[in-house]
């Protein structure tokens, strides 16, 4: 019995997980800027639905769809404005996105962004028993929406141009400037899809709790470490890393105690590191696959 | 035809003998060193001596957080990004507080005690990730503070969410005046003079190329483990200090602010010359006891300084002003 309810809970914490860590990943992936902003994208994303829906009645899919578009143009236009003039420049380029942050997120703090009304509401509602474990539909959802998106994900780098050419400034940016790829334009373009990825998960994931802004430090926690574990810029290792983590949490927090779950994607990060640098299938030398 | 003219900078002469022996020949000469060094140490003596009690324990503030810039710089200046300046911090002010309120110290053995135990358990907490560079760092050293707070709330050890209260202070005032402006100017020139010796060049060497470093046959993890014991002592020394003056230690000492105000010190005032954040701090952090009331307006307030600075002033106010005093400016017509 509680092995069951072990592997679903322990699937759907790894789907949340990895839904988190695939917009910061793919923005890193290809632009090669760290976004340390994802976090406040990804809260100001949720209270952006919000707001639209409890404060001026849009319906819910049209709000939710708005948000996405809203905070995709917010994340280019960070990187038009900032990062692009400080591209290459490490250091300035995790300070200036560690600032958005924190700009963002803190203002929200002293907006008042605290309480149980800020929640989105879940698509379905309900929940169905699955091998003697209730489950809510839409921890399901979330299963589901994580498969789409990377199979979603698979076929844009591979099968079209745009997602050709991001793997191809990915990889080789000279070579691709030259092929008449516009590395800028489309590092913006990648900055942009990220943010809405990170809106996307915040829609998706957001229901299951409410709107807090210290769960936007949360989620960039989340995604840095599974983005570090998984190999920064591979996706199939931030999904492998993902199923790691989150069932080392599920498995933690159901044998141990649940504030010892904290602690485990700090201990996966030390023992990555000390094992294999690069991550699980990170290729710091080799660039190929990227994406 | 239009005349060109372009800007010619020529260093003053005194700066042409050497770039750390000086053969002084005049009282002029002598003064034009020693101005930009004594002038701010007796001026903010005299500020911090003078003033009322109220003012008195912003200056003592201001100069912890011009030291956890100083430490930020000096990490950085080894290719050590570090947005956990809260991690060293705190671990000082946890140490200082247990010493303090389990072992009955007085206050001048747990401040020593704890700089070195700071030091010493930052360093080795963070020896795993030595290894990394940069960004990935960074990200380390942001999520370790944000976890420790957690788990302290979570296994309430050491006092958890109520945190260590009723610790010993200090015997008046003055004493502690006195020792953290000469605990802030020991660390500023200490530095800038190690980093100028032979030894830190190895240091500075890490941050420009760590490959050709290595490839000179010197071990950089254990040049690195080094200079994080020296960045990582001060911060916590900071934090000891801190934690006797307020008689206080728990979790707000993990709070943002102390790993978010440095950097910002650092980047209005000049990142890589030390000197140049403890300027930023002199300016940032009267300013938001100024700003008070705005409440936690203020860390919003420091994210806009960094984005700001970090795109559009890259250069900082120190650097502006050390041209500006070390080199002649004039305007040559271009034949």
């Amino acid at each position: 019995m509680i092995v069951y309810s072990m592997l679903i809970y322990g699937l759907i914490n790894s789907a949340i997980l990895a839904l988190m860590a695939l917009g910061f990943n793919l923005a890193f992936g290809i632009s090669g800027v760290a976004n340390f902003a994802y976090g406040a994208i990804y809260i100001v994303g949720g209270f952006i639905t919000w707001t639209l829906i409890s404060t001026l009645n849009i319906p819910y899919a049209i709000s939710a769809i708005s948000a996405i578009i809203i905070m995709g143009v917010f994340g280019a236009l960070i990187y038009k404005f900032i990062i692009k003039r400080i591209r290459g420049l490490v250091m300035s380029e995790v300070i200036a996105t560690f600032g958005i942050s924190i700009v963002l997120l803190e203002l929200l703090r002293y907006v008042g962004l605290i309480g149980f009304k800020y929640s989105l509401p879940v698509f379905i509602e309900g929940s169905v028993e699955i091998l003697g474990a209730f489950v809510d539909i839409q921890r399901l959802l979330i299963i589901g929406l994580m498969v789409l998106i990377i199979i979603a994900l698979y076929l844009f780098t591979h099968y079209t141009k745009t997602g050709l050419a991001f793997r191809g400034i990915a990889q080789e940016e000279h070579t691709s400037l030259s092929l008449g790829i516009n590395p800028d334009r489309i590092a913006s373009l990648s900055m942009g899809i990220g943010s809405a990825l990170g809106t996307f998960a915040a829609i998706v994931i957001l229901p299951l709790g409410t709107i807090t802004v210290d769960s936007g430090y949360d989620v960039l926690i989340s995604a840095l470490s599974v983005c570090i574990v998984g190999g920064l810029g591979s996706t199939f290792g931030v999904i492998i890393a993902s199923f790691i983590i989150g069932y080392a949490q599920t498995i933690t927090a159901m044998y141990l105690a649940p504030h010892w779950t904290m602690l485990v994607s700090l201990l996966a990060i030390l023992i990555i590191l000390a094992v294999k640098p690069s991550g699980l299938l990170g290729h710091q030398k080799e660039l190929e696959e990227r994406v | 035809m239009k005349e060109n003219y372009r800007k010619e900078r020529i260093a003053r002469s005194i700066k042409a003998r050497s770039d750390d022996i000086y053969a002084l020949t005049s009282y002029r000469e002598m003064w034009y060193l020693l101005f930009p060094r004594v002038i701010p140490i007796i001026g903010i003596a005299l500020v911090a001596y003078f003033l009322p009690l109220y003012w008195k324990k912003v200056i003592i503030t201001t100069c912890i957080f011009a030291m956890l810039a100083v430490s930020w710089d000096f990490l950085s200046n080894c290719g050590l990004l570090s947005l956990g300046q809260a991690l060293f911090f705190g671990i000082g002010s946890y140490a200082a507080g247990s010493l303090d309120h389990y072992l009955h110290l007085p206050v001048y053995v747990t401040i020593p005690v704890a700089t070195i135990m700071g030091g010493f358990i930052s360093t080795i907490i963070l020896l795993p990730v030595v290894r990394l560079r940069g960004i990935y760092f960074a990200m380390v050293t942001l999520i370790l503070p944000l976890m420790l707070m957690r788990l302290i709330e979570a296994t309430k050890i050491l006092g958890g969410t109520e945190g260590i209260t009723g610790l010993s202070p200090f015997p008046n005032v003055w004493v502690e005046i006195t020792l953290i402006l000469a605990a802030m100017w020991a660390s500023l020139f200490g530095l800038r003079r190690f980093i100028a010796s032979d030894y830190g060049l190895i240091f500075v060497s890490m941050r420009d190329n760590d490959r050709a470093t290595m490839a000179s046959g010197i071990n950089i993890y254990a040049f690195k483990a080094q200079s994080l014991f020296i960045g990582s002592s001060i911060c916590a020394f900071c934090g000891a200090f801190m934690t006797h003056s307020y008689q206080f230690t728990g979790m707000p000492v993990f709070a943002m602010e102390f790993s978010i105000l440095p950097i910002a010190a650092a980047s209005i005032g000049g990142i890589g010359t030390l000197a140049g954040p403890l300027v930023g701090a002199m300016i940032l952090v009267p300013l938001s006891e100024i700003l008070r009331e705005f409440g936690t307006l203020r860390i919003v307030f420091y994210g806009l300084i960094l984005v700001v600075c970090v795109v559009a002033l890259p250069e900082g106010i120190f650097h502006y002003a050390s041209r500006k005093y070390n080199e002649m400016e004039r305007w040559v017509k271009i034949e």
